[in-house]
């Protein structure tokens, strides 16, 4: 793993990487969502609105692993203070942040032909909108350590943010806890490790649908980094380069 | 179901703002990638000039 810290390598990597993670992602996501739309078959109690599952669930499952992504990237960024776990963390903040407004706000419509309302502020409802706020907390933080000069790997602002990054995650088990622990509208989980009480017709579809989505993210995050590690290596370039402008200008006069 | 309303609309709007957030994400996050990388570039060409 420490191999790909280095910027260069990551580089090579990520320039063939990123590009196949969006098509692959766009066209298995794409798929499961035509048959999802088409030609999946209707559910006994839900009717046709069980055909939100194929973009709520992976949206859910992808807004809550983009957080646990940041946790991950900010405990390797404050233990072995990898540069590029930084990176990797600020990255996954802004899809991590899409998809859960995503499973939000379908979640919403969903809920209002089965349910009977568009919101409860039950457990499972509640605890994911807190985990947009904190997505926006974390963006809003990463921000201003940047612009303050002080966002760089290793220096203060980037530990303040990867802390809130670990801290944050307490949440993740709280949402997926959420139907066990408090009465909900929500339905328990469905799909646990190694078992599943969906039927395989809509079981498939949904598993492929996660995948497509899942790479998308991946090809998002490894744009995002992209775009951030040209960012600081365009400014560290200007700085130098002003730097001895300057140095030159105090050698003539 | 509830009120005996009709499923299309919402299985629509739902598929609308998935497909929708979903792309837009990733159209910015392309297009913003190729801009920083090409801003990099060009800095990378302004010190190669001065270097002349």
């Amino acid at each position: 793993m420490h191999g790909f810290a280095n910027p260069a390598r990551f580089l090579r990597l990520a320039r063939w990487m990123t590009p196949l993670l969006l098509v692959a992602g766009l066209l298995l996501a794409g798929g499961a969502l035509v048959y999802g739309l088409f030609f999946a078959p209707a559910d006994r109690l839900m009717g046709d609105t069980v055909r939100i599952l194929y973009i709520h669930v992976p949206a859910a499952w992808l807004g809550m692993g983009g957080w646990t992504t940041i946790a991950v990237a900010s405990l390797v960024e404050l233990v072995w203070r990898h540069p590029l776990a930084t990176i990797a963390a600020r990255a996954a903040a802004v899809p991590g942040a899409v998809f859960t407004a995503i499973c939000l706000a379908t979640g919403s419509i969903w809920g209002r032909p089965t349910w009977g309302t568009w919101w409860v502020w039950d457990g499972r409802l509640t605890s994911m909108l807190v985990l947009l706020f904190l997505y926006f907390a974390y963006l809003a933080l990463a921000n201003a350590a940047q612009k303050d000069g002080v966002g760089a790997a290793g220096t203060g602002g980037s530990r303040v943010t990867a802390i809130f990054g670990l801290v944050g995650a307490i949440n993740v088990p709280i949402i997926n806890r959420s139907v066990v622990w408090w009465n909900s509208l929500h339905q328990p989980a469905s799909i646990t490790m190694g078992k599943s009480a969906i039927d395989p017709a809509f079981l498939w579809p949904l598993l492929i649908a996660a995948l497509g989505f899942s790479l998308l993210f991946g090809g998002v995050v490894l744009a995002r980094m992209r775009a951030i590690l040209a960012d600081f290596q365009a400014e560290a370039r200007l700085r130098r380069r002003a730097m001895r402008s300057e140095a030159l200008g105090q050698v003539t006069t | 179901m509830s009120e005996g309303l009709s499923h299309w609309p919402f299985v629509i709007a739902a598929y609308v703002i998935g497909v929708v957030g979903t792309l837009g994400m990733a159209g910015w996050s392309w297009i913003a990638m190729r801009r920083a990388e090409a801003r990099r570039d060009a800095a990378r060409g302004e010190r190669t000039k001065g270097q002349e």
